[in-house]
């Protein structure tokens, strides 16, 4: 059941459009609904072969030999890939973007760090002749202890395990263990609060569950050209990582997709396609890669799980004065995605509230666990949860309805939020106005009145007078630039410069959004301008025929 | 034993595109001789409706039908670069580059219109049904067929236009987290009512009442089957899923749908959504991406409904059974909040 209330934010819109608002019956509805539109899967070339991998069954262990003789010799075996067959066997999923070091090798040489990670991949015939092989191969293991959770794993003295990481932290920057926000003096304001309420989130690690399991078929094309049908959710961000991994420029790659069986964000990591073309390389024919259903649960990425510990000083009329966050995100034995989405998770804190003093660590760890990556709401869902079941403590403390506690601490537009910039567009307000309303939720007169488009700005909108920093977590051995200046930054509302001096008249509050300041008062703390960076010799053999869509950090191991 | 009621509140909001910003996406459009369009692109439709959104922002940016357009997804040979379809990002960054392309083409059927017609291009408006007249004056017009065809077959203009959307990239301060994270934000609230028995522990969802706020609904059914599967996503994450095994060796984590569970038809609450638009200021036609915020407000607020059903924190996700029974158990019995109850005034609108 579904209503469309115009009756909000009517003069911000223009409702008379010929075809935007229109309930138009999908493009490809016809193909779906008769079972004729082509997904990957439905590209069976003549001849097309199997790929399968011998994966790990430990959680952590160090390789001491992989033999394939048995299993070349088994019926329907065209050809068994290791390691040294990838031309670039390490990535990591954001060099595209320059985030991060290359961790991850597409099959492990020396030793693996998750259940299911691949150290081998087995060509053959038919998938069942390839089912056999791969129970033909011999590791010689060496089992190594390991970590499943991520407090164990952030301990001195814990088993190790990614090398590249060796706190089994991501390094942010290039130095620190973990990603800051710092806003204001949350110790000073608990110290000054009414109530103090503390608590511990766990999210779980869930799978993204499409009904097309993640896969890709690879063959060679004429001039010299291999094309690959794939379920990636992001055909360029696939065929980037494909010709960085194989060292081949992107013009002899053709990818085809854009119809996919359900993504939830589990189809982004491109573990299928530079395999399948390795294998269509190598053979040339046809080959495909893709997960079984078990392998789509437990080898593909899940959802990371994320704990969360918040504390909250709370005055006595409700408002939360100050907030604190640790988070840990278990990102499994490689970084993948979840690097980045501590900074969107930290770009969104405190929630959709307007607090003034906000304080957040937060840990990107690896474990021994299945290598986390995206899924719907990559970065908030778990710190949401976290957040939301906070707040319903909060309320109870303040001895305030749930709805009224939310309103009254609701951001509003031209508000400064924790990441020193304003709010706009707010909506959170009337949101939970229109449930209250449905829901038969007696809501206080003051919430009632309450407005996103007003009340914000002025007094809410200035900078924290003192914002208390420290060094923890820093870290050596790494060096990073800041991120990229180029053209960045400017696009959004900028801090307001308010005098602190308490007398000073303060500008409209409606009119703030828009303002851009002469002179911010805010200055990050004294820290001197990166250096620029000789280019780093390493890094440059190892991006050879990698495709780079922008630089986001000039992050390098030293 | 006793089955007990409860209702539980989160509103949320969620920033729409990769929030650092560098996440460029581009489109491609151009008009057959009859005027009817592609649009290039090499986005994932991953069933959310990538090709009809851009199909009819293409369609509303260009003054013809819906029917005049058709959007061909996703071949790198070609379709112009995009990032992918995940971050919320693809109405959102993909729209506003269809609706830079489309302006540019449009721009060139005008102009070969206004040859046609031996008038000033900026005198002439689209009527949204295939014809292009006048201002004020709808009977000097031309099909928007004839103005394509005469492009190109006798002024020898290609009636295309290229298009890009690019946040650009945004720097992190080590020490305090400044950043400039994404450009706009969806909104929602959800009030979640639940039955817990106490003594099996076992919790049902019996009602959802929502807000989502999503900039502009611009296919009203698709932002429906969003937020009516997310919500359902949301629902069975909080007490349904995980890869974890619900017992401790790893050995028996899910392999299949038959013990990865997830809620079945019979488990699903009826859902009262309520849509609002706040246009966001650089959306498509003020459009956020409704996809992957419709879960988040149901986790929360399932986990706040059992504990006003009875008096259990559940702290740790998902809320099975098990943890329930406990909770009770510690507390000593069932120990009702209502701090939500619907009173008698309630309603009224």
């Amino acid at each position: 059941m579904i209503e469309f209330r115009k009756e909000f934010f009517a003069n911000e819109r223009d409702d008379n459009l010929n075809e935007i608002g229109k309930p138009t019956r999908r493009q490809d509805i016809l193909g779906h609904v008769t079972g004729r539109s082509p997904y990957f899967d439905d590209h069976l070339f003549e001849g097309l072969l199997h790929i399968r991998c011998v994966r790990s069954p430990h959680h952590h262990a160090r390789i001491r030999r992989i033999d394939v003789s048995a299993a070349e010799k088994m019926p329907g075996v065209v050809r068994v890939l290791l390691g040294k067959d990838v031309p670039l066997n390490l990535n990591t999923l954001l060099s595209l973007l320059d985030f991060g070091l290359d961790d991850e090798p597409v099959l492990s040489t020396t030793k693996v760090a998750y259940k299911g990670e691949p150290v081998a991949a087995i060509i053959a015939e038919s998938e069942a002749q390839a089912r056999a092989a791969v129970l033909a191969v011999k590791v010689d293991w060496e089992v190594l202890p390991h970590v499943l959770d991520v407090e164990d794993a952030v301990k001195p003295g814990a088993p190790v395990v990614c090398d590249v990481y060796p706190s089994n932290k991501f390094i942010y920057h290039g130095k620190f263990d973990h990603q800051k926000l710092r806003y204001g003096d949350v110790e000073e304001a608990f110290a000054r609060a009414d109530h103090i309420v503390e608590g511990r989130y766990q999210m779980s690690p869930i799978e993204q569950a499409p009904m097309e399991t993640c896969g890709a078929i690879a063959a060679p094309e004429v001039n010299d050209r291999f094309v690959c049908f794939t379920s990636t959710q992001g055909l360029f961000f696939s065929l980037g990582t494909a010709a960085k991994l194989l060292t081949m420029p992107s013009s002899r790659l053709h990818f085809v997709g854009g119809t996919v069986g359900g993504g939830f964000g589990g189809k982004v990591d491109s573990m299928h396609e530079p395999l399948a073309i390795l294998g269509a390389m190598l053979t040339g024919r046809p080959c495909k890669y893709a997960w079984d259903r078990e392998e789509e649960m437990q080898v593909g990425a899940p959802r990371g799980a994320e704990r969360w510990y918040i504390k909250d000083g709370i005055a006595r009329d409700g408002r939360i004065l100050a907030r604190k966050f640790t988070g840990y995100f278990d990102s499994g034995a490689y970084t993948r995605l979840s690097s980045y989405a501590i900074i969107k998770g930290v770009g969104h804190l405190p929630g959709p509230y307007t607090i003034p003093n906000v304080y957040a660590d937060v840990f990107c760890v690896y474990t021994n666990r299945t290598p986390a990556t995206a899924m719907r709401g990559f970065g908030i869902t778990g710190v949401d949860f976290a957040i939301e079941a906070h707040m319903d403590k909060g309320a109870e403390m303040a001895g305030l309805n749930p709805i009224d506690f939310r309103i009254l601490n609701s951001y509003r537009d031209g508000d400064m939020k924790a990441h020193r910039r304003l709010a706009k567009n707010c909506a959170l307000v009337e949101c939970c106005q229109v449930v209250a309303e449905k829901g038969g939720v007696v809501l206080t007169q003051a919430s009632r009145a309450a407005t996103s488009l007003l009340d914000g700005g002025g007094e809410r909108a200035r900078l924290p007078s003192r914002t208390a920093t420290d060094q923890n977590g820093i870290v050596s051995g790494f060096k990073g630039g800041n991120y990229a200046k180029k053209g960045g930054g400017a696009s959004g509302p900028q801090p307001v410069a308010l005098p602190i001096a308490a007398s000073a008249p303060t500008p409209a509050s409606a009119s703030l959004a828009s303002v851009r300041p002469a002179s911010p008062t805010y200055q990050p703390a004294a820290t001197p301008p990166p250096a620029p960076q000789p280019p780093a010799p390493a890094a440059d053999t190892a991006r050879h025929g990698a495709l780079r869509f922008s630089s986001l950090s000039g992050f390098r191991r030293r | 034993m006793a089955m007990h009621r409860g209702r539980g509140f989160a509103s949320i909001n969620y920033p729409i595109g990769m929030n650092l910003g560098g996440d460029p996406s581009q489109a491609l459009v151009h008009s057959n001789p009859d005027g009817k369009f592609t649009v290039a692109l090499s986005s994932i439709d991953l069933g959310q409706g990538m090709k009809s959104v851009t199909r009819q922002i293409a369609a509303e940016t260009l003054g013809i039908p819906v029917a005049d357009v058709y959007v061909d997804t996703a071949d790198s040979d070609t379709g112009p670069h995009c990032m992918g379809s995940f971050a919320s990002r693809g109405t959102h960054r993909v729209g506003n580059a269809v609706i830079q392309a489309a302006q540019e083409a449009r721009a060139v059927m005008l102009e070969a219109a206004a040859e046609e017609l031996e008038v000033d291009a900026t005198d002439l408006v689209t009527d949204g049904r295939g014809n292009i007249h006048v201002k004020g004056a709808p009977s000097r017009s031309i099909t928007t067929m004839a103005a394509c065809q005469a492009a190109q077959f006798k002024q020898g203009r290609t009636v295309s236009g290229r298009g890009i959307f690019l946040i650009p990239l945004s720097e992190v301060d080590p020490e305090t987290g400044e950043m400039t994270p994404v450009s706009c934000f969806a909104h929602a609230a959800m009030l979640v009512e639940v039955e817990v028995d106490d003594e099996t522990g076992e919790v049902s969802v019996l009602d959802m009442q929502s807000a989502y706020e999503v900039g502009r609904a611009l296919n009203p059914k698709l932002v429906e089957q969003q937020l009516v599967g997310g919500a359902w996503m949301g629902m069975s994450h909080a007490l349904w899923e995980t890869t974890e095994p619900y017992y401790p060796d790893r050995s028996h984590g899910p392999v299949d749908f038959n013990n990865y569970l997830m809620p079945g038809p019979g488990d699903l609450a009826p859902h009262h959504i309520s849509v609002l638009e706040r246009p966001a200021p650089d959306g498509p036609f003020g459009g956020k991406g409704p996809g992957e915020m419709c879960a988040n407000p149901v986790l929360p607020a399932v986990a706040n409904a059992v504990y006003d059903a009875v008096g259990v924190r559940i702290d740790e996700l998902p809320i099975t059974p098990e943890k329930v029974l406990r909770g009770i158990r510690a507390n000593g019995g069932a120990r009702p909040k209502m701090r939500l109850a619907r009173t008698q005034f309630a309603g009224a609108r």
